[in-house]
């Protein structure tokens, strides 16, 4: 190992940099682990999408069904149902690297957002971090359309439905949506051409830009150093924990294991997405309790109890109504989510100083009940995408629940929001 | 805020515990042995059987019995330590005014910065927008294609076989996906709906009188909300107290009320589903009877409400 060393040191002078690597000094707290749980699904998703990819053919071009799958043989398929089909059913391991990769998508993106309440909710986000926290909410828009992207490929019924709703809020973008739509889809939904698109920005465009940005966002945690919450010797000046090497690294290493280890666990045991059920796509067709992945049931719940209002000039549907649900909740979501160390310094603490201690919740009894809020606010919204699903366990009427549900997402936040004023007192 | 100590610019141990934990080697050890184990019995199970549930479980028992010696090593094998660190210094006022002197030299002794400042941001915007203009490759404009649907005066109804439907066809309770014969099944303005009802119960919109032969009606199957098919079909099973037959798309749980003729009844669609005139062939065959009564699909900016 020392000649390794010598040998790569005498040619990059890399020893200094590794020397100080070794020492880097990690925080002791698991809320910490959540980003790295997502970090590592990340890895288990490039791993297992790199498999799917050598077999997956991304084209919409007609063949009739042979496999093994008998409910489907002699019927007309498209070469992507086709070669999710033979993944699913005829290549070794295919099925349990399918549903891993399924599975870790799910799990990307709940770490994820557990990783932001995480930031959130100790204040993370201040100076001098206010540039990564952008970093990471733009890592969860991009998390949350990869992941849809990846589905939408699979053209199974349930992909191009929600394909179609997808070009339904496009077309409902005010005045360039019908332009918007056609340049996206090729013309008119659902064309040809729009596979290989999604193809091209699934595997290769957002995971560039993904793992660019998570190589920013770790780089820019470097920079500053991690923050830690109150312990001493911990302070304002120095960071306490465990250094990298040997015990953090081992620590880090055995977290990938139990990541990939549970992801494939439930990719193995777990069935997740079986798209010979739902049989291949034909936009005359449907069907009822039809369910996105869950990071998207919050655009669904807003689709669905959005009010039915098309903005109407001069006889012209300026602003059709998938706007509302598609386009301005989650603009709105991500709006307040980009520009929350700003608001808050603004309208909260007017605290302008760098911060590398963390708050406790109870800290900042303000930014708690107001994230609390509208945690709870995104919620009830995500809630209201499963009302046919509540409705034909709990038997509650749609309808009612619409209505019901539209009450919910004003009274739900200021319930939350009084409680957490209420319960959460600075110590 | 910054500390000058030097011995605490990189991780300086203040707390070290060196030496294995009593049984933590064999533990480790044991987890890798079996570890090992769940590799070799991962690929002994992909050889013989491929049973996707045993991939699963070997394969995570490998990485996870891995991951568990592994934190042993980490907790009771290698040093434990717990170091501080300086955090770094990172505003440093002098190097910032260094580096903005040196950035303005570019415009040292330059009498015309304003010009040049608008001539270089107009060729910036100028390359910019040319750049994006390949774009427009991508897709057509939005045009009449979104509006022109292949149904015309006297085309027959198929099926999804392609076979031509009679009224006798379509049964009432239910619904039936018909399409123009001979057109593109995919485009969004073939596929309709046909339902079968009692014609003396119908409200049409003026106009539509004779839409729905012997009370057979077709609609646009692509809802008017966001484009997903219309699927559902609400049928009375008791007149008095059910509620009145209507299409519905479970996407977003629009309902339309097929006895007005297509009227928003529920949900969040802003505009009636399009209905289709029907007529009934001398060879009985269902033919349309001209185009829809509106635009089909989900709305644009373009879509008029009647």
């Amino acid at each position: 190992v020392t000649d390794a060393l010598r040998f790569i040191d005498e040619r990059t002078a890399a020893s200094r940099p590794l020397r100080k690597a070794l020492r880097y000094v990690f925080p002791d707290h698991w809320s910490f682990l959540l980003g790295e749980i997502a970090l590592y699904s990340f890895v288990v998703l490039v791993a297992t999408g790199v498999f799917l990819a050598l077999f997956f053919e991304p084209s919409l071009d007609p063949r009739i069904y042979h496999g093994p799958y008998a409910p489907l043989q002699g019927h007309e398929v498209t070469a992507a149902y086709d070669s999710a089909l033979g993944l699913s059913f005829e290549v070794p391991a295919g099925l349990l690297m399918r549903q891993t990769h399924h599975w870790a998508a799910d799990v990307f993106v709940v770490a994820i957002v557990m990783h932001l309440v995480r930031i959130f909710f100790t204040g993370a986000f201040r100076k001098p971090r206010e540039l990564n926290y952008l970093v990471g909410v733009t890592l969860l828009a991009l998390a949350v359309l990869e992941g849809f992207l990846g589905y939408s490929l699979i053209d199974d019924l349930l992909s191009g439905m929600g394909l179609a709703i997808a070009y339904g809020v496009a077309m409902a973008l005010p005045l360039v949506g019908g332009d918007v739509a056609h340049t996206i889809w090729g013309g008119e939904f659902p064309g040809e051409v729009i596979q290989s698109r999604l193809y091209i920005g699934h595997v290769f465009l957002l995971p560039a830009v993904i793992a660019t940005l998570i190589a920013l966002h770790l780089t820019l945690i470097v920079r500053t150093r991690h923050t830690q919450f109150r312990d001493p010797p911990a302070s304002e000046r120095h960071v306490v924990g465990t250094p990298m090497w040997p015990g953090y690294a081992l620590r880090s290493l055995a977290l990938l294991a139990f990541v990939a280890g549970v992801l494939f666990a439930l990719g193995g045991l777990i069935q997740v997405n079986p798209i010979w059920q739902w049989g291949p796509y034909q936009p005359w067709l449907g069907t009822n309790g039809a369910q996105p992945d869950w990071y998207l049931g919050w655009l669904i719940g807003a689709l669905r109890i959005a009010p039915p209002v098309d903005v109407v000039v001069g006889g012209y549907t300026v602003i059709p109504e998938p706007f509302w649900g598609g386009v301005f909740f989650p603009s709105v979501v991500f709006g307040v989510l980009y520009l929350w160390p700003w608001l808050e310094q603004r309208l909260i603490t007017r605290d302008l100083s760098r911060h590398e201690l963390l708050d406790a919740p109870r800290d900042n009894p303000r930014r708690t009940a107001i994230g609390a809020a509208f945690f709870a606010w995104v919620v009830t919204v995500f809630a209201a995408g499963a009302a046919d699903r509540i409705f034909l366990s709990v038997g509650v009427p749609y309808d009612t629940q619409v209505w019901l549900f539209r009450a919910a997402i004003f009274v739900v936040p200021a319930v939350v929001y009084f409680l957490a004023r209420r319960w959460v007192a600075p110590s | 805020v910054s500390d000058e100590t030097p011995n605490l610019e990189e991780g300086t141990p203040f707390e070290r515990e060196v030496g294995a934990r009593r049984g933590a080697e064999l533990l480790a050890a044991g987890l890798l042995i079996g570890s090992a184990i769940g590799s070799v019995a991962f690929v002994v199970v992909l050889l013989a059987s491929g049973d996707t549930q045993l991939l699963g479980l070997t394969f995570a028992a490998a990485l996870l019995l891995l991951g568990g010696a592994l934190a042993a090593a980490a907790t009771g094998i290698a040093p434990r330590e717990r170091a501080i660190e300086d955090r770094p210094r990172l505003a440093d006022p002098e190097a910032t005014a260094d580096a903005r002197e040196r950035l303005a030299m570019l415009t040292e002794g330059v009498s015309r910065r304003r010009l040049l400042g608008a001539a270089g941001l107009t060729a910036g915007a100028a390359l910019a927008a040319a750049v994006a203009a390949p774009v427009t490759a991508l897709g057509p404009s939005v045009g009449d294609s979104i509006v022109d649907t292949p149904w015309r005066r006297g085309r027959r109804l198929v099926g999804e076989d392609g076979a031509p439907l009679t009224a006798d066809d379509v049964p009432r309770g239910s619904f039936v996906t018909a399409f123009p014969e001979g057109a593109d099944k995919r485009e969004l303005g073939s596929p309709v709906v046909l339902v079968h009802e009692d014609p003396a119960k119908l409200h049409l919109p003026s106009g539509r009188a004779d839409w729905a032969p012997g009370g057979i009606m077709a609609f646009s199957k692509i809802c008017t909300h966001a484009g997903c098919a219309i699927a559902l079909y609400r049928s009375p099973l008791y007149e008095p107290t059910s509620q009145p037959p209507g299409l519905a798309c479970p996407c977003h749980y629009s309902v339309f009320d097929t006895r007005t003729g297509g009227e928003v009844v529920a949900g969040p669609a802003g505009r009636p589903l399009p209905q289709l005139p029907l007529e009934i062939g001398t060879d009985g065959v269902l033919r349309a009877g001209g185009g829809f009564s509106g635009p089909i699909g989900p709305a644009w900016w373009g879509v008029r409400k009647a």
